[in-house]
């Protein structure tokens, strides 16, 4: 069957695409565990079973493409992009900035960083969120920026605050920022949480607490970067992303025998 | 001692959260005209090549209850498999897919094309599929999963191929429900638990 669908493949006029090299396999001890009981709702949402492991495909290999054209002006200023630019969100004035670098540390230039997150007073903007603190008029809570041709991206946006989430009977989320980021394929897909430097709910925060390697928490803590803070107008932050990175083909052997 | 290896490991995934909508889907947030435009809400565009298909379906988690906080993007290749940003793609086919659960029923619908057959640089041919990534509350690493379709030749698909017990390979294969119409469920844990990859 397989010189069937092979011979087919060729009569479609469809020659094998080069291989580029392949994605680098997810370490996954860099990453959080699937099921952790202290974190309630990962009980019923994980995988019970292994997951398959391959090597990646042209599937995985490749990705979305987006460009400065599908951004509005305003988008990585969370400050004003709620309002169009009419006012200001209150709250402490923070510039996020960092770079997105693969495992080989190239930087990744001209890929999606989407961000979100809750308010000064840690309430989301959103219709399911029923916090009592209340919603900042002027802030929306959402930002997107391509990075640079070197991987840089830059945010300027509010701290967000802390907030209690139903998990155990007092647990509350340190103040933090998702970030979304695409890469070049679809297999370096990631979504992630920045934390704060010296925020005493980090080590009490199951969701941080998924990640069972002390020195991976400690990526995902931005640490205050002074010399991105502009005199009487914000502070800064700096947030750097490793994505998966791409082996080399030195060598391209036959197939796996299986 | 030995020289070091300068490679950088991966920054640990997170949960995407039970907000995940304010940053990638805005207006499901109730929050529209956040962004003028919002990213992957149609993976293939007018003019794109290929049999129009809807896909339907829901995540449900260990209980057996449906996920209505599920938040998945999809990737695919264009009718003749080719993916867009390699030659010869259609360029009215983006690729990708951005799609939630319906905060009522739980059900999601992703409106596309039929992607084609695959091949591989050593000559493999993968079965046509559409790659699958779903982030929501719970989830701390997104899980990547393949849907199938049930009326292609899947005999050789290398991916497919791999799957150990035989019977889980029906997981990731969409069934059609009458014109253009398949049907696609993902169920994270336990009884018909959805094989997902790591690739």
């Amino acid at each position: 069957m397989t010189d069937t669908t092979r011979a087919l493949g060729r009569e479609m006029g469809r020659d094998p695409a080069p291989g580029p090299g392949r994605l680098i396999p997810r370490d996954l001890s860099a990453h959080p565990v699937p099921y952790d009981p202290d974190y309630k709702t990962s009980v019923p949402r994980s995988p019970s079973l292994p997951l398959l492991s391959l090597e990646s495909t042209p599937t995985e290999e490749t990705g979305p493409t987006f460009g400065h054209g599908d951004l509005g002006a305003l988008d990585a200023n969370l400050v004003l992009n709620w309002t169009r630019g009419e006012a200001q969100a209150i709250g402490e004035r923070i510039l996020v900035h960092g770079r997105v670098l693969d495992e080989m540390g190239r930087g990744v230039p001209h890929t999606l960083v989407e961000i979100w997150q809750a308010n000064a007073g840690g309430r989301y903007r959103h219709k399911k969120d029923g916090y009592l603190a209340p919603l900042d008029p002027n802030f929306g809570g959402c930002g997107r920026a391509l990075t640079d041709e070197h991987g840089h991206y830059a945010f300027f946006t509010i701290k967000p605050g802390a907030y209690p989430w139903p998990n155990r009977g007092n647990d509350w989320r340190p103040a933090h920022i998702h970030f979304s980021v695409f890469g070049h394929s679809f297999g370096q897909r990631l979504i992630t949480q920045m934390y704060f430097e010296g925020d005493p709910l980090i080590d009490r925060c199951p969701i941080v607490a998924t990640i069972k390697d002390r020195s991976q928490i400690d990526r995902l803590v931005a640490p205050l970067d002074l010399s991105h803070a502009r005199p009487l107008d914000h502070l800064a932050y700096k947030f750097d992303i490793v994505l998966r990175g791409r082996r080399q083909s030195f060598f391209e052997n036959r197939p796996e025998g299986m | 001692m030995v020289q070091t290896l300068d490679t950088l490991r991966e920054t640990p995934s997170q949960t995407a959260g039970p907000y995940v909508h304010i940053g990638l889907m805005p207006g499901w947030a109730g929050n529209p005209g956040a962004f003028e435009t919002e990213l992957g809400q149609t993976p293939a565009g007018d003019g794109a090549k290929g049999e129009r298909i809807e896909i339907t379906g829901a995540v449900h988690d260990g209980t057996g209850a449906v996920m209505r906080d599920a938040l998945i993007e999809s990737w695919q290749a264009d009718a003749a498999g080719v993916y867009p940003g390699q030659d010869g793609a259609d360029p009215a086919v983006s690729g990708f897919g951005r799609f939630a659960a319906d905060p009522d029923t739980g059900l999601f619908t992703l409106k596309t094309i039929k992607p084609g057959a695959v091949t591989l640089p050593d000559g493999r041919v993968q079965s046509p599929h559409i790659a699958l990534w779903i982030v929501a509350r719970g989830i701390n690493i997104g899980l990547m999963t393949r849907v199938y379709f049930d009326d292609a030749d899947r005999d050789g698909d290398p991916v497919l191929s791999r799957i150990e017990q035989r019977h889980r390979v029906e997981t990731l294969v969409a069934k059609p429900e009458g014109e253009g119409h398949w049907r696609f469920d993902i169920r994270l844990r336990g009884d018909g638990e959805t094989v997902f990859l790591d690739l």
